[in-house]
């Protein structure tokens, strides 16, 4: 446990350099959410413990929440571009 | 683990009460995703004001976030605590986490008093989108509502488990929601705080 949390320390490190070396926006962004994602997993499997608990539990939590979040930033984000557009 | 029994979900091998707290975490799981994702749109379609400067804001943002990270390893001592049935060592732990949100309470108020001074309040900006604001107090707020609610939570379970009135899982339920908190803010530090950093020119 100390070990992830270790890792978690890291990943949160690496991140704050990205914003210090100040990538483009778009790249920050990309590795941001990727970092993130595998903290939020490392959280999830071992503080949580859903790594030792019986697989249905995962099964029934996760898929539907990712799902559910992929549906909500398919059907919403692709209109700010068009918002951009629309701007004066 | 102590289970009852009888209250045990056949298929999920999870006690009501961590079942429960599953489905809850799941459920403020999409009101956060809602609410970052709305916050996306409005970033993306209008100039956003990138205010801040890697020292101080960076810096204090990210020891906010050392510290609540740190208070989910103490849960995980004090669940590992109570499970083997150590209520004085759990209950230590479990107030150490609490007094790790107690200071990330008042790191991220301070905080806050920094911008309201320079003018960011949930109705004004003076750099630009009116919504950068109302955003970042919305969703820092919402979060920071979750981690006082947090700390009155483990204040309650960590007296209550060495009393003896609370068991184990009791306090492994208690975690899932401390860890949840953490998780969340996993999403907003990046989003709100890395992704603004002041240009440097």
């Amino acid at each position: 446990m100390l070990k992830v949390w270790v890792g978690l320390l890291g990943l949160t490190l690496a991140e704050i350099m990205l914003a210090y070396v100040q990538l483009a926006q778009g790249l920050m962004l990309t590795l941001l959410m990727v970092f993130s994602i595998a903290k939020a997993a490392m959280i999830m499997a071992y503080f949580m413990h859903l790594k030792f608990d019986k697989p249905a539990l995962s099964w029934m939590l996760v898929p539907p929440l990712i799902a559910c979040i992929v549906v909500l930033a398919v059907a919403l984000l692709p209109d700010s571009l068009r918002a951009l557009e629309l701007r004066p | 683990m102590a289970q009852a029994a009888t209250q045990d979900n056949a298929l999920l091998n999870v006690g009501h009460k961590k079942l429960g707290m599953w489905l809850f975490l799941v459920s403020d799981s999409l009101t956060f995703a809602s609410l970052l994702i709305a916050y996306s749109y409005l970033r993306i379609a209008n100039d956003w004001p990138r205010p801040f400067e890697f020292s101080p804001a960076i810096i204090f943002s990210s020891v906010m976030t050392l510290v609540l990270l740190s208070s989910s390893l103490t849960m995980v001592l004090g669940v590992a605590a109570a499970h083997v049935g150590d209520r004085t060592r759990a209950a230590k732990h479990i107030f150490l986490t609490a007094l790790g949100g107690i200071v990330f309470v008042v790191l991220h108020l301070t905080e806050w008093s920094h911008l309201i001074e320079q003018g960011v309040t949930p109705f004004s900006n003076p750099w630009g989108a009116p919504l950068f604001g109302g955003t970042f107090f919305l969703i820092t707020g919402l979060h920071m509502t979750h981690v006082v609610i947090g700390i009155v939570y483990l204040g309650i379970i960590g007296i209550g488990f060495r009393r003896g009135r609370f068991d184990s899982e009791d306090v492994e339920v208690a975690g899932l929601y401390w860890h949840f908190v953490d998780l969340v803010w996993m999403f907003v530090f990046p989003l709100l705080y890395l992704l603004s950093v002041a240009p440097r020119t």
